[in-house]
């Protein structure tokens, strides 16, 4: 029963935020029936919708699964973004650098560039956390901005499309990548394509590493214990590395099907990050949130959102309502979702653990010169002294 | 005031809690200059009966009579109205201020809005006289040691006029000298009448300080009895409700060659200090050394040491089996044979929130037993828990459930089945049986002895003086971080140790 009432939360807070969108709707004149109407037809309504919004939900899966992933082990990982990027450019200098490759050797070079490359750029904070006591929160956001800044150069630069410099257009693109890279469409006439079910999959994976395989075993350890799993022998430093690293490769993947799933089939950006990513960095963890972060419910709970996503932009064109709206309602359900009980006793205790993960490793990288067990002493000491005055 | 009644009687004390029944119809007497023992293990009603007397609590059944008359104490300040005094375990006390200004801390200055801090002093200082408990008022408080800290916690008490006192385990974070002289002073406090109730699970220091003694068991008392009349083994009886060996059997084993050699080991404390000071250590296959000291003397940092946790500084050695364990982290020590209980079980012990099977796995789970091409074997996994879990008698409803649900006890032992397990070549014990039930205490030490007997060279580090004297087969007494002396636990008494153990040497 409580398992249950825990489950509906999101439900009931995703309500609750469409009963807002509502009134936001009656400000603007028009009629709430209608868009939700318009929202629910746009992300699910025939057979192009639907394959939209799992174009839409992508990215979120595989973000979202990373995030999953980070937070079993204590850590944070902002850096969706950076990571989308990361792979999106590795994987396209892959297809770059060898467009004839057979498609059956391309293809898997492609993906594996897009993991390669998002794992580094999780890796570095993870390995900064690690060995230096690096705030991850910080260092990854930093990284999304190093990222965005090194996309643009290179996409100006470097890796622009030759037309481009001819016409004197000068659009940060590159050119048409090798169709032997492009990810095949799954139903004619839609943009389903094979990296739907790839993230899929990836996200069944990442749950079978977490509870399935001893390296999740000790990631978890070292998340809910990080003394005990350093007592017992696990490597506490190295799995906060592997941890980020992990969850950075899921995103890199995403930036990988992003470029080979794309329509125009090149990567693109508008000089933002939204531009290439959509911001599915960062929607990617309220979908992991909203899935109770748990790589499998990261699934429906990332089509739901890419629905809402797809729905909106629907809405929009049916009601003539400004696209902010769908922006804003994407907002509160957020807002609804993180302040919901449940969701917050949840944050509170992942807190909690970081904070014990981070002291562990800042005992051993200033070699347990602490001051901070004396700081305790004297906590506990005040403690026992206000029950003294109750009795 | 009947003349003839005892200072205190409790009579049919019950006191339900949803779903336990704390105190069942528990009668307690004290009378006047007598040190009356309440004893019982943890959870066995000993301080909600204490909680009832202190108002803190009202009884679902009986009464209170103090000097004869029938009573209502419905709070603390009533307790102390009516001249009831507590010393509790952990001191109450304001760290910052003196100690003159912590006993005059809540009572009505004579001057009105002014204090009066001379006159308190004053009266502190003929209390310490009377009393033999020497402090100086002006001192601050956390300039003090911990005996002194507990002496003015006993003089806030008689300050208030306290008639009768209830120390609540007053000897658990005292030296064995300390303890001494805190008995000399609750002795000289008896002599001019005052009652004392005394709660201890320390069964050798409730013999020698009781009058009389009361035992409790699950809420009822299961025994009432006189240190003349008893033994420890009797009173253990008492308090789990069947036989009980407090030292386990230690049968003669010839201990081997030495399996761990440290030599000129320093290291650096939390606090940037020395804490552990060029100790050299032999422990030798089939040998339980005993590592006794007052917390704080640098064991803990030296089982750290050991364990691959903390580094040494320069100059060390540590080898195992002959061979180096210097620049070997703690993964590779345990596979060298390395078992390590630590001191907290549930911080670097056990993983609270993961279930009894995975903390069964916490070393081992990467090893062929449990895991096949790269994916962990459950069938596998759930064997080993159970097969554990029944042989080293851990009461828990299943080997799913959370770890941190079981009992102190049973986590101890779900720990020591772990690192048992291993069969190691070396096992550091820290603390194995603190806060520990006296039945689960029982078996982790026959476990302990059956390590020895198989050639396991074990270092069993424990603050309780009767335990290393128990295991060991020699003891070595830290102070300030360095190994005072190593004496043969045959030629060991509790007295010669308590000396080392407060440094004095001869």
């Amino acid at each position: 029963m409580k398992r249950l009432v825990g489950a509906s939360v999101p439900l009931l807070a995703a309500l609750a935020a469409f009963a807002f969108g509502a009134i936001m709707l009656l400000a603007l004149g028009a009629s709430p029936f209608e868009g939700l109407k318009a929202i629910v037809d746009g992300a699910f309504g025939d057979g192009d919708a639907i394959a939209a919004t799992l174009v839409k939900a992508m990215p979120l899966i595989l973000v979202g699964a990373g995030i999953t992933i980070a937070f079993r082990a204590s850590v944070i990982n902002i850096g969706g973004e950076g990571q989308i990027v990361a792979g999106a450019l590795l994987s396209t200098s892959v297809a770059l650098a060898l467009p004839d490759l057979p498609a059956y050797i391309l293809m898997p070079a492609v993906l594996i560039a897009g993991l390669i490359g998002g794992g580094i750029a999780g890796a570095i904070p993870g390995a900064l956390k690690a060995y230096a006591s690096v705030n991850e929160i910080l260092s990854t956001i930093m990284l999304n901005i190093v990222m965005i800044q090194l996309m643009n150069y290179l996409l100006r630069g470097p890796m622009i499309d030759q037309a481009e410099i001819d016409a004197g257009t000068r659009v940060p693109t590159t050119r048409r990548l090798s169709d032997n890279a492009a990810m095949p469409d799954l139903v004619e006439g839609t943009r389903l394509h094979l990296g739907v079910p790839i993230a899929i999959v990836a996200a069944v994976i990442a749950y079978v590493i977490l509870w399935r395989t001893p390296l999740g075993f000790r990631l978890r350890a070292v998340g809910h214990s990080p003394e005990a799993a350093k007592t017992a022998g696990i490597k506490v430093k190295r799995h906060v590395t592997y941890a980020l690293a992990m969850s950075g490769s899921l995103g890199g993947l995403a930036g990988a099907l992003l470029v080979f799933g794309s329509e125009g089939q090149r990567m693109t950006t508008d000089g933002s990050s939204v531009g290439f990513t959509g911001s599915a960095g960062f929607n990617g963890i309220v979908a992991a949130l909203f899935g109770g972060l748990h790589p499998l419910w990261t699934i429906p709970s990332s089509i739901l959102f890419g629905g809402l996503l797809t729905g909106a932009t629907a809405m929009q064109r049916v009601l003539q309502v400004p696209a902010a709206l769908a922006i804003a309602l994407n907002g509160i359900v957020v807002v609804f979702v993180v302040s919901s009980g449940p969701v917050r006793d949840r944050i509170d205790a992942f807190l909690d653990r970081r904070a014990k993960l981070d002291q562990t490793l800042r005992d051993d990288v200033s070699d347990g010169s602490s001051k901070t067990v004396d700081l305790d002493q004297l906590d506990l000491d005040n403690q026992t002294n206000i029950t003294g005055a109750d009795l | 005031m009947n003349a003839d009644a005892p200072l205190l009687q409790m009579r049919g004390i019950t006191k339900r809690f949803p779903g336990v029944i704390a105190n069942e119809g528990v009668d307690f007497e004290v009378r006047y200059g007598e040190v009356h023992t309440l004893l019982g293990e943890n959870g066995a009603g000993k301080s909600t009966l204490m909680k009832i007397l202190f108002g803190l609590y009202a009884p679902d059944e009986g009464e209170v009579l103090l000097r004869g008359e029938k009573v209502s104490i419905s709070s603390p300040s009533d307790a102390i109205a009516a001249r009831i005094g507590m010393v509790h375990q952990h001191f109450m006390l304001v760290p910052t201020q003196t100690v003159a200004e912590n006993v005059a801390l809540g009572l009505k200055s004579k001057r009105g809005v002014l204090t009066d801090l001379d006159s308190v002093s004053e009266r502190i200082r003929e209390i310490s006289e009377e009393q033999g408990l020497a402090v100086n008022p002006s001192e601050e408080v956390w300039r003090l040691s911990v005996g002194e800290r507990q002496r003015v916690e006993i003089i806030k008490a008689l300050y208030r006029d306290a008639e009768l006192l209830v120390l609540d385990e007053p000897t658990a974070v005292l030296t064995p000298q300390e303890v001494e002289d805190l008995f000399v002073v609750l002795r000289r406090m008896t002599e001019s009448g005052r009652g004392l109730v005394f709660i201890s699970h320390k069964l050798h220091e409730v013999m020698a300080l009781s009058d009389r003694i009361t035992v409790l068991r699950n809420g009822k008392v299961s025994g009432h009895t006189v240190p003349a009349e008893s033994s420890r083994e009797d009173l253990a009886q008492m308090m789990v409700g069947r036989a009980v060996r407090l030292t386990p059997e230690r049968p003669i084993v010839e201990a081997g060659p030495p399996r761990l050699t440290i030599r000129s080991l320093s290291v650096t404390g939390d606090r940037g200090t020395t804490a552990v000071d060029n100790v050299d250590l032999d422990v030798h296959s089939g040998e339980i050394l005993g590592v006794a000291g007052v917390s704080g003397n640098g064991q803990r940092e030296l089982a750290e040491v050991i364990a691959g946790l903390r580094d040494p500084q320069a100059g060390a050695t540590i080898d195992l089996d002959g061979m180096s364990l210097l620049g070997v982290d703690t993964r590779a020590r345990r596979d060298r044979g390395l078992s390590y209980v630590p001191e907290e079980r549930m911080r670097d012990g056990a993983i609270g929130d993961f279930t009894v099977s995975e903390n069964l796995i916490l070393v081992d789970h990467g090893g062929d037993q449990f895991s096949r091409s790269g994916l962990l074997n459950f069938g596998a996994i759930k064997e080993h828990a159970a097969a554990l879990v029944e042989r080293y008698a851990v009461k828990t409803p299943d080997i799913d459930t959370p770890t941190s649900s079981l009992s102190g006890g049973n986590i101890q032992k779900v720990i020591m089945a772990r690192e048992l397990t291993a069969e190691p070549k070396l096992l550091i014990a820290s603390q194995p049986t603190r806060g520990v039930d006296i039945g689960s205490a029982e078996y982790i030490h026959e476990r302990l002895m059956e390590q020895r007997e198989k050639g396991t060279a074990t270092i069993v580090i424990s603050e309780d003086l009767d335990e290393v004297i128990g295991l060991s087969d020699r003891i070595a007494v830290m102070f300030e971080g360095r190994i005072i002396d190593i004496v043969d636990s045959e030629d060991a008494t509790r007295e010669a140790i308590g000396l080392l153990m407060a440094g004095v040497t001869n």
